[in-house]
């Protein structure tokens, strides 16, 4: 009976219904006697766990009565049906104003791509590559070089000769040697000119279209063969990601250009090319790809007519194919020899080039 | 996004059980939860189950005075039955990539955890008033849970005297806090 008494005490006290000389009282006992205060705090507890009880079960109730209402009034539907119509009108309502808006900027993009498809698609397949020799038509521009330039060549050359296409070339053998791209000797022969200006008359030795590669020999009294040349040339492919860089005749004068390996094929996935990344022009046809080590790996050959800096050089391995197929038709004594060993591999850039340009050409093709 | 001052006002009336309130928040939320839920290999069943529950887990948010809502009202409840219904998925073994339409969420982790914590002292208590039987059970709801007064529950009880039925009202509470207490660990 005085436990009822004290938890009915406790509860009055719990629910702030006791006068203030009450109150003081049982704080004075609360205090003084631990076993009472342990109760009023188990039992404060007690009836807070109570109070939440009874508040979330009649919102559970409300819950359940508002799901009823409202599905008698057919405001929520039980479907197991996802897209009812009731949903999918909710969701127009919802999102209007984002589809109205998602749409017209839509509508823009497709006629920005359009217009830039259009603008950037290529007109034929055969416009997606473009063979980086130099057509006569593109020289005309320079007139008054261009005369010049004749009438220097012409005392090198037959009378009535006409130049046709133009290019890179540099030498794989002292004796004279020059490697080309099939595409820049469209002509009967060919003439070529070194750094300094000085040329010098070639032989066409060997050409073969399908790798795109020819043989140039160089016929010229003028010509002071070289021992050695200051490069060597790679049998192996190379890396991607490989700093590259190149010398070639795009103008009259030698230009020196820079990039990396991009892909270990090249256009379309011939495995016979490399892509690289850098610059290339017109008359960069037959030049020469060196790495860092002034290693050749490489005879740029063509470029992505659309993409600014997509490049393809032949892989240097294919040198070696096409001097094999000349030794083996040529019986004379004179069988090229490719050096293997480089001697630039430690020199700055700059020195480098300068070693390297005597041995890069400017290849002209004429026709009679 | 700022609950705005409508927002919290619906805030208001959940937490006072506000039958026209909670009309009005049912209607707005429940289709696109139902929407979800069936999307994501649930049944009307448990959409119903799951939005009430995340209605139960806003409503102990907005009873605490200190709540406020960072967000809009439809974007948390979204985030909660999202997570309570992945969460479901993922107990029964049948977690699936969730399907969403493009609604945004927020972390609601720490709010769930809180709620799994309410959520078990609720079930304690109901499993422990429902174990006491009758009529204590009826007695100790008519006291504590509709606050009726002593005299009334005696006589709607049929107790002579209120110090009888005031008698009876002790023992069976004395009764529910040790089933209660037994279940229910303080530390947790």
């Amino acid at each position: 009976m005085e436990d009822l008494i004290l938890l009915e005490t406790i509860e009055k006290y719990l629910g702030n219904q006791m006068d203030a000389q009450e109150k003081t009282a049982f704080e004075l006992v609360r205090k003084n006697t631990p076993e009472i205060d342990q109760m009023v705090v188990e039992h404060a507890m007690f009836l807070q766990q109570m109070d939440q009880y009874s508040a979330v079960k009649s919102i559970k109730q409300t819950l359940t009565q508002t799901h009823q209402n409202l599905l008698e009034r057919g405001e929520i539907s039980n479907s197991q049906n996802i897209s009812s119509a009731a949903q999918v009108v909710q969701l127009f309502h919802k999102y209007k104003r984002v589809a109205a808006i998602a749409a017209s900027v839509g509508g823009v993009i497709a006629l920005f791509i359009s217009g830039l498809a259009l603008f950037i698609s290529p007109v034929s397949h055969s416009n997606q590559i473009q063979q980086l020799s130099n057509d006569i038509a593109a020289i005309k521009k320079s007139q008054q070089y261009q005369g010049k330039l004749i009438n220097e060549v012409k005392s090198k050359l037959p009378a009535g000769v006409k130049f046709i296409s133009g290019g890179s070339g540099f030498l794989i053998d002292g004796k004279g040697f020059i490697v080309t791209n099939a595409h820049v000797i469209k002509g009967t022969g060919a003439i070529v000119v070194d750094n300094n200006g000085n040329e010098y008359v070639a032989q066409i030795a060997l050409i073969d279209q399908e790798k795109d590669l020819a043989i140039l020999k160089i016929d010229d009294a003028d010509f002071t063969s070289k021992k050695s040349l200051p490069y060597s040339i790679r049998k192996s492919t190379t890396d991607l990601g490989e700093e590259i860089f190149t010398l070639g005749y795009p103008r009259n004068e030698i230009v020196y250009g820079t990039g990396y390996l991009s892909a270990r094929s090249g256009y379309e996935g011939d495995s016979l090319s490399y892509q690289l990344q850098m610059s290339a022009n017109p008359g960069n046809s037959g030049a020469p790809v060196f790495d860092n080590a002034g290693e050749v790996i490489g005879v740029l050959s063509t470029r992505e007519a659309q993409l600014e800096g997509v490049v393809f050089a032949l892989k240097s391995n294919n040198i070696y194919k096409v001097v094999s197929d000349y030794n083996a038709s040529n019986e004379g004594s004179k069988d090229i020899k490719i050096s293997t060993r480089s001697n630039i591999s430690r020199m700055s850039r700059k020195k480098q080039i300068a070693t390297l340009e005597s041995c890069v050409y400017y290849v002209k093709s004429f026709d009679k | 996004m700022k609950a705005t001052s409508n927002e919290q006002a619906l805030l208001r009336g959940l937490a006072s059980n506000d039958s026209a309130v909670i009309e009005q928040l049912y209607k707005e939320n429940f289709s696109t939860i139902q929407a979800f839920i069936l999307a994501n290999n649930g049944s009307y069943d448990d959409a119903r189950d799951v939005f009430q529950e995340a209605m139960i887990a806003l409503y102990e948010k907005a009873q605490s005075g200190s709540f406020v809502l960072t967000c809009q009202i439809k974007t948390y409840v979204y985030s909660v039955c999202r997570r309570l219904w992945l969460k479901k998925l993922q107990q029964q073994g049948r977690f699936s990539h969730p399907v969403d339409n493009l609604e945004e969420t927020i972390s609601v982790e720490e709010d769930l955890e809180q709620h799994a914590k309410h959520d078990a002292a609720y079930d304690i208590m109901d499993r422990a008033l429902k174990s006491l039987g009758e009529p204590c059970k009826s007695l100790l709801e008519g006291y504590y849970l509709q606050k009726m007064d002593m005299q009334a529950l005696a006589s709607e009880f049929g107790y002579t005297n209120a110090d009888n039925a005031k008698n009876q009202k002790y023992k069976c509470l004395m009764r529910l806090k040790k089933l209660f207490f037994a279940q229910y660990n303080i530390g947790e």
